[in-house]
């Protein structure tokens, strides 16, 4: 396996990442064709996972109820396995908005959205997201109304949380398809909310 | 009375949100696809947990908490775990170091 461009020397942890890996090859624990294929798995794993199952709560009630009462499950109904973990999915209302945050480290509804981006992963978001919100929104360009109560969800390595924002006016009609194109992944983690034709 | 951990960063002050993304580079892709394989998510063997995995982060002195990027973090701390399990040991690793950067 070798990286594209012009060369230059393996930085201390990217050697780290070359020995470790040849070692346990060696040691005939991984392989280098698993590596290479959940790295192509990830590549083309995004958020659209996610956004179909916000468009399939928008069009089914029932579905809704499910996905809401026990997330994990109701994903697996669309097929989408979430090995070992809980998921949580809260829904937005004109009274309350939700925002995720894993303030311990990283954890992100990886199975559902993907890798999560570098600024979820920041200090400053982690610090910032659980005492002042709303400011943190601001900055996003979300100005959340002053009588909307916002609620932000700090996620552990055993329950993840996944926004379900509302689905905004005039898309009546809409195709689920074309509903889960407007599903963005910042919609469902909160930092945004998904734009419809009226906006 | 337990001490706050310094990866405990709910609520301390910060500044602003760069909001800017790097793509990720093939090496941390691996590192990322690694650890995925070594947790038994992919059907194999749980060699490590993520639980271990995260103590290792966390155990982290804070000036490389603090300098180390995301996936540096990772690898630093898969290579602990596996120390740790007795899956690896410092003479192999060292070994294997020694004959990567032989290559050039």
């Amino acid at each position: 396996m070798s990286d594209t461009g012009t060369y230059r020397p393996l930085s201390y942890f990217q050697l780290m990442e070359v020995t470790l890996r040849e070692l346990l090859v060696e040691k005939g624990l991984v392989t280098e064709e698993e590596i290479a294929a959940e790295v192509e798995a990830m590549r083309n794993r995004g958020y659209e996972r996610g956004s179909r199952v916000v468009a399939r709560a928008w069009v089914d009630p029932e579905y809704k109820k499910r996905l809401l009462a026990d997330g994990t499950k109701a994903c697996e109904e669309l097929g989408l396995e979430i090995p070992g973990l809980r998921l949580l999915v809260v829904e937005n209302t004109p009274e309350v908005h939700n925002a995720i945050v894993c303030t311990l480290c990283s954890c992100y509804p990886r199975m559902l959205l993907g890798i999560p981006p570098d600024w979820y992963k920041s200090r400053n978001y982690r610090s910032r997201m659980v005492r002042e919100p709303r400011a943190v929104l601001a900055e996003f360009g979300l100005h959340v109304s002053e009588n909307v109560t916002i609620r932000v969800h700090d996620s552990t390595a055993d329950m993840r949380y996944m926004v379900l924002p509302m689905r905004p006016a005039g898309a009546d009609g809409w195709s689920e398809e074309r509903l889960a194109s407007i599903v963005s992944r910042d919609s469902m983690i909160g930092v945004a909310v998904p734009k419809g034709p009226n906006d | 009375m337990l001490e706050r951990g310094y990866h405990d960063l709910g609520g301390r002050p910060a500044g602003e949100i760069d909001r800017h993304g790097h793509e990720y580079a093939e090496w941390e892709r691996r590192v990322d696809a690694l650890a995925v394989l070594l947790w038994g998510l992919k059907g194999g063997p749980r060699v490590i947990t993520v639980d271990e995995h995260r103590k290792n982060i966390e155990a982290l002195p804070p000036e490389d908490y603090d300098k180390l990027a995301y996936y540096e973090k990772w690898i630093v701390s898969l290579t602990q775990c596996l120390l740790q399990r007795g899956v690896v040991t410092t003479g192999e690793l060292a070994r294997k170091m020694l004959e990567v950067q032989s290559r050039g």
